[in-house]
């Protein structure tokens, strides 16, 4: 392939397994958020990728906020702009669930189009507000910079970073859905509503609630797509189709599916990238997924139950 | 009344869900114009056979023998074709056509894309759908929307969309529930007049109701046949009483 | 003993109307560019029509029907261009009888596929065939597999979105992002003088009503009613005895060939093609169309396109930022308040008796 040696493939696929981690890290948080509403509650959120954009937002202008007037903040106030992103979307996420979703949640047909019709709202209201062109966010120094194990190897510490986050939220997710009493109300609402709504369980709170929730994490994968990439109005909605398609291939009912699927995704693309142009890297990953979920339509990770 | 000839064979039936045995090892056989009642706690597996042999679901092993082919490698389309019928545990018609359309849907013609393109509602469709209709009692509300019968109606109308496909070997998951004792009575005689043409498979719950209309019972329990014989036998049975019949 | 009516009557009327408005009203009102604008909307109505077909009577909805717009529309560009590339026009190009967008991007051949649309004949049968088999091998693959509902819908932005990809990235074979511009003539007779113009709106009126009434010939028989029986009941229809999924085959390759008509005309009458309209954008917008107009309503979708294609016109004029507000607010409100679009509105309150043909 192109006459490189053994040794240097080897770092190439370790290098653009490493950026791919960044990507991987996007992937899952997005469909994380998403496989909770979608795969758990059946809604179809084509709106999903603005809360990434709110997220994103959130942080350029925290960021801004630091530079200007606090420049000894400058280091720190990536955090809270992880929290805020995180809130900011999750309060979004419940208005859009009380105003809209809920109403909608027997037709997905129709709440995928209708969540369409948010995004376009929430794109123009971007644009309108933030202006049409990109803006960054100045990362805190020690987010930059990168870590050189051997000669030929080298991993930019955001990504590290924020491999790091992920699997602290991805671990929080876990908790919240597993191992919390919150997280059994939803389990057991969406498996049977009638049945939790007749031992007193608050079904359109638990709703609200795992809607929101989805949607705060789409605001913090939005935190962390500001350390590779710049913000603007339709950033998100790039990746909507993607995220979908990460969370069906991983079996939408499965969060270990979804991080199995994220992460394959995300180091096929990456890969070849390396190999062919970006774009032609992406036609063969959306063809590889589609391929998949044609012939195991359940996703890759899923029981057989009786219909 | 039964002709011995065998019209379903099931042999060595076993599908498993993640593990769990929700029909372990069956065999089940049933004669031309033989009603058969099967009976069983829920749970037992009996919607899971209907499943199986009209094609819902597909097994893990073991085979169904219908007229010479194995239903267990056919479509569910093809099974309708092969001349069964099945009938679902809550009313599935269509709700939003009226009850002729209902009917003239399941005439056994036009079945193919080009068929349907092509179809004309010509006087022997309508003389067909018109003598089902009078069978199942409903020959009054030919132009209702099916969303509008009753419950007992409804079922009855699914009963006729099978009889009127002229199927073998017809298979009923609870047709008599939510009925009135009158509703009861008239579908009982119902199901003796169609099983002089054909077979049945009845699973029911109410008691009194298999009795009357019963030629043999089967019992079923945790994927198995736990008891086989008439509904006398059967309601005598130890093993059955202490599983099902309660005591 | 009650005939089944291949068109009844008043829907018959309601074609009338809508032919009268496309054939007289329109010319008689408008200038040579405002009628053009609404022969370009015209041909939008074909994707309109199909999605009545396939999502409003099947239940199927495709966010990609772009994907079958673009392939017929190419099909004719590909066709004209290599016209307007005779060796005598091009004669300054370094290769000269290849067209101007291969020959910037050093191609010295035309590219294989590209040969048989020399002839006519073969291009009229691809506007049709191509697409169409695109759609039944999509359409085979996810119904026999019984994908359906949003995962299709997913699935059909995927396809779009890689068919973009492909076709920008391929900027020698295909025209990349600028499409294939600059088409003169077809058959020697000047398609961009205003006179052509006014033929080819009426052209277009024409064929848009022979797709009217093919679409109607199939909601009204009983592949129509199965349509709507498997839409709401899936199960049940199979266990009447019917291969679900190759009704919804034929209804997508359906929708699929008269989007691709559509796009041919397009083509035609506006004089280019590219791939602004294959992708998810431009495809679920088609959607909004047909929404508006009454998925359930042939005609309707007709009316629906025009609508808002004219509001689209105007706001975009005058308050582009609007227009996105507005969009977005008509997906979420025919949505919640008015599910069969205008023309449910209609049947509700200004028709007296609806045929059965178009109960939701």
């Amino acid at each position: 392939m192109g006459g490189y040696t053994v040794g240097e493939l080897g770092a190439i696929f370790v290098m653009q397994g490493f950026s791919g981690l960044s990507l991987f890290c996007v992937y899952l948080l997005m469909a994380l958020g998403l496989a909770i509403i979608f795969g758990q509650m059946g809604v179809i959120n084509m709106a999903h990728g603005e809360f990434l954009t709110m997220g994103a937002y959130a942080t350029v202008f925290t960021s801004k906020l630091a530079v200007d007037h606090f420049p000894a903040l400058v280091g720190v106030y990536f955090p809270f702009a992880i929290v805020l992103g995180f809130l900011i979307a999750f309060g979004m996420g419940y208005l859009l669930e009380v105003l809209l979703i809920r109403h909608l949640y027997k037709r997905p047909l129709d709440t995928l189009l209708a969540t369409w019709g948010v995004s376009l709202v929430l794109q123009q209201v971007f644009r309108s507000a933030f202006g049409a062109r990109e803006v960054s966010a100045t990362l805190p120094a020690w987010l930059l910079g990168s870590v050189k194990p051997t000669e030929s190897i080298d991993i930019p510490l955001n990504g590290l970073f924020m491999m790091g986050l992920t699997l602290v939220l991805s671990l929080l997710v876990f908790i919240f859905l597993f191992r919390s009493r919150w997280g059994l109300k939803v389990r057991a609402t969406t498996q049977n509503r009638v049945m939790s709504g007749g031992v007193g369980i608050n079904t359109h709170k638990v709703d609200r609630l795992t809607f929101a929730v989805g949607c705060g994490i789409a605001g913090v994968a939005g935190a962390v797509f500001t350390t590779i990439a710049s913000t603007g109005p339709t950033t998100g909605s790039l990746y909507i189709v993607d995220t979908f398609l990460v969370v069906v291939f991983g079996g939408a009912a499965s969060l270990i599916g979804t991080v199995a699927s994220a992460f394959s995704i995300a180091q096929a693309q990456s890969v070849m990238e390396f190999f062919l142009t970006s774009s032609m890297a992406k036609v063969l990953t959306l063809l590889a997924v589609i391929t998949v979920i044609m012939a195991r339509p359940e996703g890759l990770f899923s029981i057989r139950v009786r219909k | 009344m039964t002709n011995n000839e065998v019209l379903l064979a099931i042999e060595d039936l076993t599908v498993s869900f993640d593990g769990f045995k929700a029909v372990d090892a069956l065999n089940l056989y049933v004669n031309k114009h033989e009603l058969r009642a099967v009976i069983g706690p829920n749970g037992a597996g009996k919607t899971t056979v209907l499943d199986l042999i009209c094609g819902r679901t597909k097994a893990t092993a073991g085979k169904i023998q219908f007229k010479e082919k194995d239903l267990t490698k056919l479509s569910e389309h093809q099974i309708v074709h092969l001349g069964v019928g099945r009938k679902f545990q809550t009313p599935s018609i269509y709700g939003n056509l009226t009850v002729f359309e209902n009917l003239e849907i399941s005439f056994p013609r036009g079945r193919t894309v080009l068929g349907s393109l092509v179809f004309r509602r010509t006087q022997d469709i309508f003389d067909r759908v018109r003598e089902v209709a009078k069978e199942i009692f409903l020959d009054e509300f030919l132009s209702l929307e099916a969303e509008l019968l009753s419950h007992g109606q409804k079922q009855w109308l699914e009963i006729g969309m099978l009889l009127i496909q002229e199927p073998e070997l017809m298979m009923l998951d609870e047709p008599v529930a939510g009925m009135s004792v009158r509703e009861r009575e008239r579908t009982a005689e119902l199901l003796g007049r169609i099983c002089r043409n054909r077979s049945v498979i009845v699973i029911e719950h109410d008691m009194e109701f298999v009795k009357s209309i019963a030629h043999k019972v089967t019992v079923m329990h945790q994927g198995k046949i736990l008891a086989e014989g008439t509904m006398e036998s059967v309601q005598a049975n130890e093993k059955v009483i202490e599983v099902y019949l309660g005591h | 003993m009650e005939e089944v009516r291949l068109k009844d009557k008043s829907w018959l009327y309601g074609l009338l109307v809508l032919s009268a408005l496309i054939f007289l009203v329109m010319p008689l009102t408008f200038d040579i560019f405002r009628l053009n604008l609404v022969g370009k909307y015209l041909t939008y109505a074909f994707v309109a029509v199909g999605l009545v077909l396939c999502w409003g009577q099947g239940g199927i909805l495709s966010l990609g029907q772009g994907v079958f717009f673009g392939l017929g529309g190419y099909c004719m560009a590909m066709f004209l261009k290599l016209e307007a590339s005779d060796p005598k026009s091009t004669a300054i190009q370094s290769t000269p009888g290849i067209p101007d967008f291969m020959d910037w991007n050093q191609l010295t051949k035309l590219p294989w596929f590209w040969e048989p649309f020399h002839s006519f004949t073969f291009t009229v049968f691809a506007v049709i065939l191509v697409p169409s088999l695109f759609a039944f091998i999509i359409g085979v693959a996810m119904f026999k597999r019984r994908v359906g509902g949003v995962y299709f819908a997913i699935i059909t932005q995927a396809v779009a979105a890689i068919l973009t990809i492909l076709i920008v990235g391929r900027q020698g074979l295909t025209g990349g992002i600028n499409g294939i511009t600059d088409l003169k003539t077809l058959h020697g007779w000047d398609v961009r003088t205003n006179h052509a113009k006014y033929i080819l709106y009426f052209v277009n009126g024409g064929f848009l009503v022979a797709s009217l009434l093919v679409s109607r010939y199939v909601t009204s028989s009983k592949l129509g009613r199965l349509l709507l029986a498997m839409r709401d009941k899936e199960e049940r229809v199979r266990f009447s005895g019917y291969d679900v999924s190759n009704f919804k085959v034929f209804v997508f390759c359906l929708a699929a060939g008269i989007s691709a008509v559509g796009g041919a005309v397009f083509t035609l009458q506006v004089g280019f093609m590219s791939p602004s309209f294959v992708g998810i954008v431009p495809s679920v917008e088609m959607v909004i169309f047909t929404a508006v107009g009454g998925r359930m309503s042939l005609l309707g979708a007709v009316y629906g396109t025009l609508l808002v294609n004219f509001g689209k016109t105007y706001f975009s004029e005058s308050y582009p930022a609007l227009w996105l507000l507005l969009m977005g607010g008509l997906f979420i409100s025919v949505v919640m308040f008015f599910p069969n679009g205008l023309a449910g509105l209609y049947d509700r309150h200004l028709k007296k008796r609806m045929p059965l043909e178009t109960r939701p």
